[in-house]
């Protein structure tokens, strides 16, 4: 059996584990006081000198999720047998995921373009309370009433306050979206509330006793969404504002996911969740290195399909992807990998911005290929059509 | 007792644990900890409870989750017609004191879901929480009260303690991300696709009529089947009831009849896109690998 490091510096087990317990959080693996204390009691209840057992009883003690799983017994190795490089203290830099050191942001500058707008409308959410126009009652929310600035292209939206508009519209879309119950109940076999008039029916046929009670409950909830965003060089001039518009959608909705894909996909929920805006910006403009560059919409999706959708994408989703629709790979990639996500998926809405150019037609040979695997393709052009959205949404 | 005892007397009932998962059932028992266990449909999450509840001689009680599983069903609700029934017949008899309201609302009316069950068992239950990720958030928090103090409180009845601690173990899909409260309060075991020696081993333990030359070939040509790029990745599941399948179709050499696995590869793949990607070149060069 092989040593462990560290038996002269520490006094006893409880503060080598203390260490190990140090290293896991340097490393990412969230560990507090309750871990190392359960994993104590644990290492008493086995044989803890045997290297191997206290290896697999340490992995099932600290570990939550299938990643940490995965990744634990390089860890341990690394604290115990000196076979990979170990902190011992805390260094300047932070794990993974963390917000990077301000002193970055003066040498990301580019992090304000690629990013959502400064200054997010954070009274979006008093100030719509009082605004007629948001007719809670029916579930239409539309930006009806906007002013002319609703009917230019986006591609003119450069303005921080448009910018600011198009965050607020995504906003109040999601906010409607996941707000709109229902008035009328639905019957149910299982469900809080009696249905009294259909109780008192079904008693005719018992003499009058209510025996047989029927029940209803509020209509299933919204669905969720799931945004893809394409950030590839065609997209630039489209990118900020969807990001906006994307960061309005995770900002009101907690259930909603966001990713962005040019030649490969990331997850930005976090990302774009972050209040501080400098935070938000800066992890974007880290997590979307190669932004701008050649577009891969088949191969995205079905990096997709293979990994984050099996948690993300379920029957009860609604996944939108935001795309002009020139693609690299073979169009048949595209295609096979948008069947997969609609048999997933409940609803697969395709938004593209050139659609409200006059005389456009889904010719590029990727949207060709998409097209028949759609339930619906949409024009996201205008802040007015991106508010009308919640029109069809509604149907979903 | 320590985690090798378990995985021995695990495989005694015919279950093969890998080691892992051994010490962490073996640590769930012996700190009383509910254990959660994560991986793909089919590598035998639920089964390990079923072994569980075998080797410790008790009862095995299982809460399946779905989509808006509510407290009603899988706690406790009072039996209304029951109740109902006991009032008109007491009215009609004019012995009010049976319809009094302590005595409709006690335990003779009230209908035992499997958690109140679970707890209420002299002895120690195994309590399956299967697929809890299919449960809504709502019912995830629920669960977290129950689980921190046996406890269950009835409104009518007051608060019912637990008779014994069940040993809990919770499976999940990963169909939907699960909270990290619910997570913390579990131990963890991620279950993986079993290694070729395991899967022999496996086969062995299910299916010990089988010839070694076959299951080597059988092992040899799932596990490459897992590595091929398909929709939905078969399991210890599927191999066993190929197994089955191919036990009664008679077949002794993979190579030799060809035609006869492609058709009972309907055990394995469970879609028409996986079925259409696995053709017979591809199956002849699995087999071909495999043996």
């Amino acid at each position: 059996m092989q040593p462990t490091r560290f038996a002269a510096r520490a006094r006893g087990p409880a503060e080598r584990l203390a260490g190990f317990m140090a290293h896991l959080r340097l490393n990412g693996i969230a560990v507090g006081p309750a871990e190392t204390t359960r994993a104590l009691a644990g290492l008493a209840a086995i044989d803890a000198t045997d290297l191997g057992r206290a290896r697999l009883a340490l992995k099932t003690l600290v570990t939550t999720t299938p990643e940490d799983w995965n990744r634990f017994d390089e860890l341990f190795d690394a604290y115990w047998l000196n076979t990979g490089r170990v902190r011992t203290r805390v260094t300047g830099s932070p794990p993974a995921g963390q917000k990077p050191p301000a002193l970055w942001s003066r040498h990301l500058p580019q992090a304000e373009g690629a990013a959502p707008v400064t200054g997010a409308p954070t009274d979006a959410a008093t100030g719509e309370d009082d605004d007629p126009a948001d007719g809670r009652g029916e579930g239409r929310l539309v930006a009806t009433g906007q002013p002319a600035t609703a009917r230019r292209d986006l591609r003119s939206l450069m303005a921080e306050a448009d910018l600011a508009e198009a965050e607020t519209i995504a906003e109040r879309l999601a906010r409607a979206i996941r707000e709109r119950h229902a008035r009328r109940r639905r019957q149910a076999r299982l469900g809080p509330e009696i249905d009294l008039r259909r109780t008192l029916r079904r008693s005719l046929a018992r003499g009058g006793e209510p025996l047989d009670l029927a029940r209803r409950r509020r209509r299933e909830p919204p669905l969720r969404i799931v945004a893809l965003l394409d950030v590839s060089g065609s997209m630039t001039v489209h990118a900020r504002v969807f990001l906006a518009f994307l960061k309005g959608l995770v900002g009101a909705d907690s259930r909603a996911d966001a990713y962005l894909f040019h030649t490969s996909l990331v997850r930005v929920t976090e990302a774009l969740t972050a209040r501080d805006p400098l935070t938000a910006a800066t992890r974007l403009s880290l997590l979307t290195r190669g932004m701008g560059g050649g577009t891969r919409i088949g191969q995205s999706l079905a990096t997709f399909n293979a990994t984050y959708a099996k948690r993300a994408v379920n029957g009860r989703t609604a996944v939108l992807i935001l795309s002009d629709g020139y693609d690299t790979d073979p169009p048949e990639l595209l295609a096979e990998a948008l069947a997969r996500l609609r048999r997933r998926a409940r609803r697969v809405v395709w938004l593209n911005p050139l659609k409200g150019w006059r005389g456009y037609a889904p010719v590029a040979r990727g949207m060709a290929a998409a097209m028949p695997h759609l339930d619906a393709f949409l024009e996201a052009s205008t802040l007015a059509s991106l508010a009308a959205l919640e029109a069809q949404f509604r149907e979903l | 007792m320590d985690h090798l005892d378990l995985q021995r007397r695990l495989a005694e009932t015919g279950y093969v644990a890998g080691e892992p998962l051994a010490m962490a059932l073996h640590l769930s028992l012996v700190l009383g900890r509910p254990l959660l266990l994560e991986g793909e449909a089919g590598v035998g999450k639920t089964e390990i409870a079923k072994a569980l509840a075998t080797i410790q001689k008790t009862r095995l009680i299982r809460l399946q989750c779905y989509e808006g599983l509510d407290a009603a069903a899988a706690i406790y609700e009072w039996n209304y017609q029951r109740q109902l029934l006991a009032i008109r017949a007491a009215a009609e008899t004019a012995r009010v004191e049976e319809a009094s309201e302590e005595r409709l609302f006690s335990e003779r009316y009230l209908l035992r879901r499997p958690l109140l069950e679970a707890i209420l068992q002299p002895v120690p239950p195994v309590l399956l929480i299967d697929e809890i990720d299919r449960a809504d958030e709502a019912f995830e928090a629920f669960l977290l009260e129950i689980l921190a103090d046996f406890q269950i409180t009835v409104p009518e009845l007051g608060t019912i303690e637990a008779v014994s601690r069940p040993h809990v173990v919770l499976t999940s899909n990963a169909t939907r991300e699960l909270s990290d409260a619910l997570r913390r309060r579990c131990l963890y075991a991620f279950v993986d696709y079993p290694d070729p020696a395991m899967e022999l081993a496996i086969l062995a333990a299910r299916a010990p009529e089988l010839e070694p030359a076959l299951a080597a070939q059988i092992v040899g040509f799932v596990q490459g089947l897992r590595r091929e790029e398909l929709e939905k990745t078969p399991g210890i599941a599927e191999t066993l009831d190929w197994v089955a399948a191919l036990s009664g179709l008679g077949i002794n050499d993979l190579a030799a009849s060809l035609a006869t696995v492609q058709a009972s590869l309907v055990c394995l793949l469970k879609t028409s896109a996986d079925q259409a990607a696995v053709t017979p070149e591809v199956i002849a060069r699995l087999v071909d690998r495999a043996a």
